[in-house]
């Protein structure tokens, strides 16, 4: 029953974090001094011209009226229109979301591939050159500008090897997302490696590890069943907070490598003031990024029985 | 190896800070300047790193970046801790309604991932300037530091030195500045190095996105131009991507090497970090 209501107020306070999203971005939106109507119809339009637009866009509307419809179109699920074509926000989204979500699922899995080696190595071979090697690795990738990694990989790999082929020929699927998923992935990498490392020292010294290994178990067991399980808990933790770098990376990952995406729609919009698209767009990774962290939170009590019953973090 | 890192870090940002305040002496050309005979010049006499595509000196450009850099990383760190701590300390100290209103604030400006409200506030800005982006990276780094001092609070507060202050009659704002604030300076200052950093980062990450400081040269711009002109000219985005690394890198292995002194009880601090 107690975890019944814990479920119930986190859906609430969910709930509630998404519609403070909804406003700030609202109010954010409509404070740009720019009027969209001149944006779109340019310099030279007439007054009856610019105020016919913006009473078609609603734009002529009291305030609140205008974030009252906004809301409305949130529940209805369009978003609202562009500015610039008519067609609905969510189609606009719908189309690009597919190439963001394999771009990051594809990020997360490169940092996956690198980080636990790394992490591991580091921990099981603590204090010396490897670990040393690894750690600053790991620093770099976090330090590493994705728009300079990115450029230089491409130049690298693409030009140079022509082992891929080069992003501006506009060529989608699997080979064009080794590149991105890489630069995406490296940021990643480097927060992961050292709190697998961490977390692993930890666990390699607790309590129930020495009381495993004095019982006689093969050191490969105890590593597998008593280090590594324990040592995950923080591990999806951090995955789950670092998942907000991964979303604004894949921003700066799709324009580096002209890709289509969430990034690239928005960058778009902005340029062209496009309120709703760009509203649309910031709903939407907001939304993820909130949905994301009560799934890891999820997964966090799945894995740490003892999690359970605890309430909320503050 | 591990222990003489944190001393080239600070080599290498003292440096820094050194170039970033001589940038007028050092580069006497003005960032703006531009010759016309003499695009995207590789490094050579003159121009010791070269031109980029509008004839500016890239070593120019550099130099005055790095002030961009920290004046934009150092203005973001005072300013989210100027607005955070005071709500920090507020929040855990008040409980209650004001802490609860507070909290959720903060949750809702979580939800935004790093540079995106920045985007969203720079957006506003028809050509955004360096206090533009000091003042949309501080509108969501205030709410991290907000946290971390409510937490620290709410730890202290039931401290027997707390409650001794406060049986000798110190008044909540004085207990708070003076008493509360030292005790939890320890984190605040790790947590403020890395955010130093990040807010250079994300800086760059703006400028590159073409949402970065229209006033002053940036790395960020710098890579913007370099990147598209990768192949044919690799010098105009080497430089800037170096000092970008080297920076983030070098601020990031002092605030470690910080939190190992100031920070023990940290989830990655401590003897395992």
């Amino acid at each position: 029953m107690p975890i019944l209501s814990t479920q119930l107020l986190r859906l609430l306070r969910t709930a509630g974090v998404l519609a403070g999203v909804l406003v700030t971005v609202f109010v954010v939106a409509r404070a740009v001094p720019g009027d969209p109507a001149v944006n779109l119809l340019g310099d030279r339009a007439t007054e009856a011209e610019l105020a016919a637009l913006r009473s078609r866009l609603g734009l002529d509307l009291p305030l609140a009226d205008q974030l009252g419809a906004y809301a409305g179109s949130v529940l209805d699920g369009s978003l609202g229109h562009s500015f610039r074509d008519g067609a609905t926000v969510s189609s606009h989204i719908g189309a690009v979301l597919p190439f963001t979500v394999e771009l990051a699922l594809a990020g997360i899995v490169v940092a996956c591939l690198l980080a636990f080696p790394l992490g591991v190595a580091a921990a099981l071979r603590r204090d010396t050159l490897v670990d040393g090697a690894a750690l600053l690795l790991a620093m770099a990738g976090v330090a590493v500008p994705g728009f300079w990694l990115g450029p230089l990989l491409i130049h690298l790999v693409c030009v140079r090897l022509g082992w891929l082929p080069d992003p501006g020929a506009g060529v989608l699927g699997l080979r064009s997302l080794v590149l991105p998923a890489l630069v995406l992935g490296a940021a990643l990498a480097g927060k992961l490696t050292r709190m697998i490392r961490a977390s692993l020292l930890d666990a390699l010294h607790a309590e129930h590890v020495v009381a495993a290994r004095a019982r006689g178990l093969p050191e490969r067991r105890v590593f597998l069943a008593h280090v590594l399980r324990n040592a995950l808990v923080p591990v999806v933790t951090v995955l789950g907070l670092q998942l907000a770098a991964l979303l604004t990376g894949a921003i700066v990952a799709e324009k580096v490598f002209a890709r289509p995406g969430l990034g690239t729609l928005l960058l778009d919009a902005i340029q062209a003031r496009d309120y709703p698209v760009v509203q649309g767009c910031v709903l939407i990774i907001a939304l993820i990024y909130v949905l994301v962290n009560w799934a890891v939170d999820g997964a966090y009590r799945a894995l740490d029985p003892r999690a359970a019953g605890i309430p909320e973090r503050p | 190896m591990r222990n003489h890192l944190p001393w080239f870090a600070a080599a290498f940002l003292l440096v820094l800070v050194l170039v970033a305040a001589a940038a007028p002496l050092l580069a006497p050309l003005r960032p703006g300047d531009r010759d016309l005979t003499a695009l995207l010049e590789p490094p050579g006499r003159g121009h010791p790193l070269g031109t980029d595509g509008e004839g500016r000196d890239l070593a120019a450009q550099l130099v005055h970046g790095a002030r961009t850099a920290l004046v934009v990383g150092i203005s973001t760190v005072l300013l989210s801790l100027a607005v955070g701590v005071p709500l920090g300390l507020l929040s855990g100290w008040l409980g209650g309604p004001v802490d609860l209103a507070l909290m959720g604030l903060t949750e809702v400006f979580f939800a935004f991932p790093g540079i995106l409200l920045a985007m969203l506030l720079i957006f506003l800005a028809e050509s955004p300037s360096t206090l533009h982006v000091v003042a949309a990276l501080s509108a969501t780094g205030w709410a991290g530091y907000a946290r971390l001092v409510r937490g620290s609070v709410l730890s202290e507060r039931a401290r027997p030195y707390v409650t001794a202050a406060r049986a000798l009659g110190v008044g909540p704002l004085r207990l708070l500045a003076v008493h509360l604030l030292p005790n939890v300076a320890g984190p605040l200052i790790v947590q403020a190095t890395f955010g130093m950093a990040a807010a250079i980062l994300a800086e760059a990450s703006l400028s590159f996105l073409g949402l970065g400081p229209q006033d002053v040269p940036s790395w960020g711009a710098i890579l913007d131009q370099g990147a598209a002109l990768f192949v044919a000219s690799p010098h105009v985005a080497t430089a800037a991507g170096l000092a970008i690394l080297g920076t983030v890198l070098s601020i990031n292995v002092l605030g470690d090497a910080l939190r190992d002194r100031l920070d023990p009880t940290s989830e990655q601090g401590g003897r395992n970090a």
